[in-house]
């Protein structure tokens, strides 16, 4: 049986193009921003926000919630578009990303931005953070769990191989991460940059509960937190395949659309896409 | 605190040292102290904590960076970590995780690095960190500590686990004597007069605060009486106080196991220039890497003997 009702992933998925739009018009709205990277992880972001975290957006400095650190902060457009929805701050904020005073930075803000749990933006310092407040939660004796996501280029980053290991040394059963697995970073493909490959073999040569996924199917993510969440004495590491503007046929898989705005036009052809 | 506890501190001890009973004893009052380190534990002192509190003590291994990314974490849900390593590893080392994960966050993140400065000693210049103070006083919303002598420290580990914030402890490696009156009490950002005189000013920072006061002693005997500030947080600097004696004294010597540029002659100029401008001569290493030596030989040939700020003294108020 999937785990999840043809009903309830029909439902996601209609969330999930709203959201989509959402963050095209954030971007387009802003001028400048990372629609690629957001476009990727947005189903990720959908399936924890709406199915798995016990947060609230009424109290959301809850000490017994669950914690999100998205930890390549670029794409923070789809974050935001997610606590939006859910109600953390209103709606209406979203459209004053980037802009001077807004609370939605142009890399995720803590102190600004309400049910942000960590600032990052300097790739590859998100798992090691992750980890400490997975160690808060078990000092604290707290069933929470924390959760962690990373980029494919960002794992290039030595710390993140430091916070792998210290991980799986500590146990952290209670920590989930993710690596949105899109292939692409800034200068090409991460295979052609310094491939990351093989990344499974890495991950579990690491210590850690390694599981591979389609990143934008739900119940295959579903499955594969719930497994986490069972799994005793080892962090999971779920490589969560992507593609990188996913669900707007000219952005996938596409390198110049890392790190810029759709333009007017774009942007109505875009929409024009997600709304069908 | 340290009468309080029991704990009698000997009349030379090392800060680092000082540190590892201050934690301990911290940790016995409060649950939320936990303690990191990246394989240096027996240096840093670490260890004690580590021995009396298994399950609130991390070693990281040696890496710096995850040690400071992984504090950042504990201290957003709610604990007070103390991440500790050598100076060099514990700033420059992990700038951009102190700078993004810690000073950004405004996180509670207490970094306190055991060996700085040329006493490292034989390790050489790789270990010495001279510009720690430096790069730490730039980030926003840090605070730079530097006690004077190992009763300070153990009353600055107190004050600094009280104070709400990330927090750069610098300690030291060899055993120092006493230098501030053992019933002296310590407040962050209040620098503490040692010594009143009126004819100059020496402004000192950890174990060159012993050496001013030597050095203002020197004077003495030739007839120029050097008042003494312990400026023992460089961030917040003790501006208004600066700025009285300053004024006061008319002439200016700083005194620091640090580069000239940045640290507390740095900050100390810049309040200054800025306020009242008066002659000033910075005592500390001048723009250079150490090597490896006896701290004591090494302070000589590098111009941190209380003889050298003696002789500053002397050359500041000839530019009165
Ligand atoms: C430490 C650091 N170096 C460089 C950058 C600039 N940068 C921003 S995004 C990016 C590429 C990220 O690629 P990836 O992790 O694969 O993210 P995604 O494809 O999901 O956008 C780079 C190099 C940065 N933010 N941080
Ligand atoms: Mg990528």
């Amino acid at each position: 049986m999937p785990a999840i009702s043809a009903a309830a992933n029909e439902e996601l998925r209609l969330k999930a193009k709203k959201l989509r739009q959402d963050v095209l018009t954030m971007v387009h709205q802003a001028g400048s921003g990372h629609p690629g990277g957001a476009l990727s992880v947005l189903d990720i972001l959908v399936i924890l926000y709406y199915k798995v975290m016990r947060v609230d957006p009424h109290n959301y400095r809850d000490p017994q919630r669950d914690r999100l650190v998205l930890s390549k902060g670029h794409a923070c457009p789809a974050l935001y578009a997610v606590l939006a929805d859910k109600g953390f701050f209103p709606a209406r904020h979203l459209k004053t990303l980037r802009r001077l005073g807004s609370p939605l930075q142009g890399h995720p803000d803590m102190h600004k931005t309400p049910g942000v749990e960590m600032s990052t933006g300097s790739l590859g310092q998100g798992l090691s953070v992750a980890n400490g407040m997975a160690l808060a939660a078990r000092l604290d004796k707290s069933p929470r769990r924390v959760y962690a996501i990373m980029g494919d280029g960002e794992i290039q980053e030595g710390q993140i191989w430091e916070a792998a290991m210290t991980a799986a040394h500590y146990c952290l059963d209670n920590l989930t991460a993710f690596l949105d697995y899109n292939g692409l970073q800034i200068d090409g493909w991460t295979r052609d940059v310094k491939t990351l490959e093989p990344i499974v073999e890495k991950w579990r040569a690491f210590g850690w509960h390694t599981l591979e996924v389609d990143g934008h199917d739900y119940a295959s993510l579903l499955e594969a937190i719930r497994r986490a969440q069972v799994n005793k004495g080892a962090p999971t590491m779920i490589i969560a395949h992507t593609v990188k503007g996913k669900g707007v046929s000219f952005m996938e898989n596409q390198i110049n659309w890392h790190g810029r705005a759709p333009d007017a036009a774009e942007y109505a052809r875009a929409l024009k896409e997600l709304k069908n | 605190m340290a009468e309080k506890t029991g704990i009698i501190l000997p009349a030379e001890m090392a800060t680092r040292e000082a540190y590892g009973l201050a934690l301990r004893e911290l940790g016995r009052r409060r649950d939320k102290i936990v303690v990191l380190d990246a394989d240096l534990s027996q240096s840093t002192h670490t260890a004690l904590f580590a021995a009396e509190f298994p399950l609130r003590f991390f070693n990281l291994g040696i890496a710096e960076a995850d040690m400071i990314g992984t504090a950042a974490g504990l201290a957003a849900n709610g604990y007070v970590p103390f991440a500790s390593t050598f100076g060099v590893f514990a700033t420059g080392r992990v700038y951009d995780q102190i700078r993004n994960s810690v000073a950004y966050t405004r996180l509670n993140v207490k970094i306190a690095a055991s060996h700085t400065g040329l006493t490292v000693g034989e390790d050489g210049a790789s270990h010495q960190t001279l510009e720690d103070i430096a790069l730490m006083r730039v980030l926003p919303n840090m605070t730079v500590v530097v006690p004077a002598d190992a009763r300070q420290t153990f009353l600055a580990v107190e004050a600094v686990a009280n104070y709400e914030g990330p927090v750069y402890l610098r300690l030291g490696r060899p055993k120092i004597p006493r230098a501030v009156p053992p019933e002296m009490p310590f407040e962050l950002g209040k620098a503490q007069v040692l010594r009143e005189g009126s004819a100059l000013l020496l402004v000192a920072t950890g174990i060159m605060v012993g050496r001013a006061l030597q050095a203002a002693a020197m004077l003495d005997r030739e007839g120029l009486q050097a008042a003494v500030l312990n400026m023992h947080t460089i961030k917040p600097l003790d501006e208004d106080l600066l700025i009285a004696m300053a004024r006061k004294t008319g002439a200016v010597v700083t005194a620091e196991e640090h580069s000239i540029i940045g640290g507390l002659g740095g900050a100390v100029a810049e309040v200054l220039a800025e306020n009242c401008p008066r002659p000033l001569v910075r005592v500390g290493v001048k723009d250079t890497f150490g090597e490896s030596g006896s701290p004591e030989a090494l302070l000589q040939k590098y111009g941190l003997t209380a003889e050298d700020i003696a002789a500053a003294g002397k050359k500041a108020l000839r530019k009165k």
